[in-house]
């Protein structure tokens, strides 16, 4: 008994002996609160996480966490875990990045990461703007926006991560709040469940170079009416009263109030995560405030082959159907002749 | 089968096949290669293929050439004149002329000599008259109506039959040296398996060439007797297989996993290529979006536990840069293979050059060394992969291994080695004992850190690119970062403790010492042979560990009145050895064309200097 007792993993058992040097009120703060009741909860060994970061404010995540971690550099994270998880799949391999790490200079192992379906939990912490360089514009800032190296305001179209990872045949996509740990916890149990490349996007506020950006959606007198959690089987309900829904008017979602025009509950859209055609889910992960709710929870999450597993398999295959089992086997095969 | 008495007995012998990219040249010398060796004799290849896979058809850029060169004793380097040259258009005559023996001889296609063709291979009148051709034994052979004529009743469209044309060359030159024709049937009957109509075209292409040489009786047959080599089991083997199996090799000895991320480049991905064949003996190869994510995935990889590797060319090495620097900091084992080819830039990318020395030295940000060693034949290939894969993994540094185009793609006879034979690699795993785990603590005698892998209880710990303490705690503490970059350079210079010294080849002391590196290696050990055999006191040194340098450097220098540095570059080893070994004068032999040496020019310049 004794012994189940000390396997059981606490939130606490997470914490390294590092102290945490993210600002006073930085996002950041309670995004690494979720992922250690998330990882208390998984039942997997300590030793069997292994957190791998590229360059950022985000980045410096798995020095505070009690597991295998690996602080690489910049934009390259994808690729890193990617060799770890290919190297021992049996571990829980989890990518810590931003909107600038994840889809400036990492771009590229972004997509691919995603598109290989390597079964690795991508937290992409998007604030909208570069923090560890001191305020510059990021690929997800709004176009327009005054940053050090925009003074006149972006004249380039953001990123959506959404569309990005469903763009890149991505089967698991996610979106929540820093400040709410519950639903956080939650999605990163998911994703960690899910086998295959999950992302989640983290709407993360930097207190000191972007401070309030998202607050006109998840700030706590609006977040009700201006968010939708999203539920698998669940009819999309939103709103302080849960009297508005989405509807599917035409090609286009549509918010709606219960109650009003002969609008019922049963006329509200379901949603369906597992759902292979992304067409629902890419409109989800696409809807803005004002003319729609931000869609939270998880949007997307389709089950698929992994990319390690396929590799393991075609190695087993290889080994099962050829007549070379060793170095001395090689060696000696093909044409070989005595003298 | 051949009339007696007429056949010339020659010491070796230097054969080039050359046509259009799309003639079958690289399999016709590859296949008379097999043959030859299968017979005993010693032999070295050299393809010269043109980047584009198709070049514009009978034009000079689109020639593809395939050297050989086989002798009854031993054979260093693919020759640097032809006795022989196959040419099955006029652009492959333009194109080779200048690299075949005056008075040698040539077969060609006559066929092909037509008006256009000529006229595409940028002559302006009749070859023959323009390069002299009538100097040479020239064999005007009508090849493409001969296949068409011996195939007429196979009913096989008019594209196929003539595909055939690179198979009654070979039947030619077959019959000229001699040689049976049975493996290259086994070869048909294997490639065409499904095809029996090809399999029994191609044969009947091979014997109408082999017929047709001994019926014209303008070909004088050469004898060349089998090597006296080494008894035991040999195989034909390229730079890039050598290169891949060394690494397979010291996966086995090492028990890890190997596991290479790369990015298809040439003239590196052979290695690629090989290694994801290799299933069956585990190997994991991915195969990433570009050079950054294969040394990126490899370093994962090798995070996590694996023999990691990842292969490349120039162009390809400069974007690595980063992430060696962050195997560097994080002081985990990773091959880095560079097959160096024609730079800068894209530069000449199915050439051969060696001029990423000085960027597998230095080409990184930060005091960043790493152990870099070159191969110098094709076949040794396979021993400095191991070793550089048993140095990465026993002293947990990134080690580069360069090898080269010429060495990438050339074959020799390897004497194919047993696996017992060869040393155990043992990874530096950290042990249970020693809890709690730092990261960054060290072997008294080599320097090099523990390896603690991911999955393993009570190790976790955290690495990265920032500078660390021991602990592996974050640090810019001014002593504590001059302590680390301190150790670890010390770390890679204690891997000297184990590098062989340099041998002389000849003796010890004398009036010249050549000095080379790498992929030169056969023309200087030719040249020198040959000037030795003049009676001149010069002698040869090969450099195979470029960081950390042999011990005895100092040594063997001193005992010779001049040092020539030979390498196809400006002169980096010289100037490396001029900053490591500041109290000799180094003259240098330097050449940048794309093209290994010749032994000719070695030893021209080599005489300038006795």
């Amino acid at each position: 008994m004794d012994e189940i007792i000390n396997n059981k993993l606490t939130p606490k058992d997470f914490k390294s002996d590092q102290e945490i040097r993210w600002c006073p009120g930085c996002g950041d703060h309670a995004i690494i609160n979720a992922v250690q009741r998330a990882f208390s909860e998984l039942g997997i060994p300590k030793e069997k996480f292994a957190i791998i970061s590229g360059i950022g404010c985000s980045s410096r995540f798995p020095y505070y966490m009690n597991t295998y971690g690996f602080h690489s550099i910049h934009g390259r994270a994808s690729a890193i875990a990617s060799g770890v998880k290919m190297a021992n799949p049996d571990l829980s391999v989890w990518q810590i990045t931003g909107d600038g790490d994840a889809l400036a200079i990492g771009g590229n192992h972004f997509i691919h990461v995603v598109r290989r379906n390597v079964d690795i939990n991508i937290i992409l912490f998007n604030n909208e703007i570069y923090g560890l360089t001191k305020g510059q514009y990021s690929p997800t800032s709004d176009k327009g926006l005054v940053t050090k190296t925009s003074p006149y305001g972006t004249i380039e179209d953001p990123f959506s991560v959404g569309e990005l990872v469903i763009g890149a045949k991505g089967k698991f996509f996610a979106r929540t709040v820093d400040a709410n740990v519950t639903l956080s916890t939650q999605i990163y149990i998911e994703a960690a469940r899910h086998k295959g490349a999950a992302v989640i996007e983290v709407l993360q506020n930097c207190v000191i170079f972007n401070d309030g950006i998202h607050e006109k959606v998840t700030a706590k007198e609006v977040r009700d009416d201006r968010t939708l959690i999203l539920k698998h089987g669940e009819p999309m309900i939103f709103g302080k009263n849960n009297d508005k829904g989405l509807i599917l008017d035409g090609l286009k979602l549509k918010v709606v109030k219960l109650g009003e025009k002969g609008i019922r509950e049963k006329d509200i859209l379901v949603h369906d995560a597992a759902e292979s055609n992304p067409g629902i889910h890419y409109m989800l992960a696409n809807m803005r405030y004002p003319e729609y709710p931000v869609a939270l929870g998880v949007i997307r999450s389709v089950p698929g082959p992994t990319y390690e597993m396929e590799m393991a398999s075609q190695i087993e295959l290889g080994k099962s159907k050829s007549r070379i089992r060793n170095m001395d086997d090689l060696l000696n095969s093909g044409s070989v002749w005595e003298v | 089968m051949r009339k007696k008495g007429t056949v010339i007995e020659k010491e070796d012998v230097v054969i080039r096949f050359s046509g259009d990219s799309g003639d079958g040249m690289q399999l016709t010398g590859t296949l008379f290669s097999e043959t030859a060796a299968l017979y005993g004799n010693d032999l070295t290849t050299f393809p010269d293929y043109p980047a584009e896979i198709r070049a514009p058809q009978g034009t000079v850029g689109g020639v593809s050439g395939f050297q050989v060169h086989l002798g009854q004793s031993e054979i260093y380097t693919p020759g640097d004149y032809a006795d022989v040259l196959v040419a099955m258009n006029p652009a492959a005559i333009r194109a080779n002329i200048k690299w075949t023996k005056f008075g040698g001889t040539i077969i060609i296609d006559k066929d092909n000599f037509t008006e256009k063709n000529i006229e595409k291979a940028g002559y302006e009148s009749d070859p023959v008259v323009e390069d002299n051709l009538d100097q040479y034994n020239l064999i005007e052979a009508p090849i493409s109506s001969m296949v068409k004529e011996a195939l007429k009743d196979l009913n096989l469209d008019p594209k196929t039959i003539l595909r055939t044309k690179n198979m009654f060359a070979l039947g030619m030159v077959y019959w000229l040296f001699d040689r049976k024709l049975k493996y290259t049937e086994q070869y048909l009957e294997k490639k065409f398996r499904s095809k029996p109509e090809l399999i029994e075209a191609n044969k009947i292409a091979l014997h109408s060439g082999y017929y047709y040489a001994e019926t014209i009786e303008a070909l004088a047959p050469i004898r060349i007797n089998p090597a006296p080599i080494a008894k035991g089991k040999y195989r034909n083997i390229s730079g890039n297989t050598a290169t891949a199996w060394g690494l397979l090799a010291a996966a086995e000895k090492s028990g890890l996993e190997l596991f290479i991320g790369s990015y298809p480049i040439t003239p590196a991905t052979g290695i690629l290529e090989e290694l994801a064949a290799r299933k069956d003996l585990g190997v994991k190869s991915f195969q990433a979006e570009d050079e950054i994510a294969g040394i990126c995935s490899a370093l994962g990889a090798s995070f996590a536990g694996n023999l990691a590797v990842t292969t490349t060319s120039g162009p390809g090495l400069a974007l690595k840069s980063e992430a060696i620097g962050l195997a560097v900091m994080t002081e985990l084992p990773i091959v880095i293979v560079d097959v160096q080819r024609g730079g800068p830039s894209t530069g000449l990318p199915t050439k051969t050059e060696q001029a990423d020395l000085l960027q597998a030295l230095f080409g990184r940000n930060g005091e960043s060394p790493v152990v870099v060693l070159a191969a110098s034949t094709p076949t040794d290939c396979f021993r400095y992969a191991f070793e550089a894969a048993r140095i990465a993994v026993e002293h947990m540094t990134p080690v580069i291994l360069l090898t080269d185009g010429y060495l990438a793609n050339g074959t020799e006879p390897w004497r194919v080695p047993a696996m017992k034979d060869l040393p155990e690699i043992h990874p530096p795993f950290a042990s249970n004992k020693d809890l709690p785990y730092v990261p960054y603590k060290r072997d008294p005698e080599k320097l090099s850190r523990f390896w603690a892998v991911p999955g393993t209880p009570n190790m976790e710990h955290r690495i990265g690119g920032l500078e660390k303490t021991v602990k592996g705690t974050v640090s810019y503490v001014p002593e504590n970062h001059e302590l680390m970059v301190n150790l670890r350079n010390q770390k890679v210079a204690r891997v000297a403790a184990k590098v062989p010294d340099l041998e002389v080849s000849g003796e010890e002391e004398g009036d010249l010492l050549v000095v080379g590196w790498g992929g030169s290696y056969g023309y200087r050990v030719m040249a020198v042979k040959e000037l030795q055999a003049q009676g001149y006191r010069i002698s040869n040194v090969t450099f195979n560990y470029i960081n950390p340098l042999p011990g005895n450097v100092r040594d063997v220098f001193s005992r010779f009145k001049k040092i020539v540095v030979c390498e196809l570059n400006l002169g980096q080893f010289a100037n490396y050895l001029r900053m490591k070994y500041p109290e000799f004068h180094y003259e240098q032999i330097t050449k940048v064309q794309g093209l290994p040496f010749t032994i000719k020019e070695i030893k021209e310049k080599c005489l300038k200097l006795l």
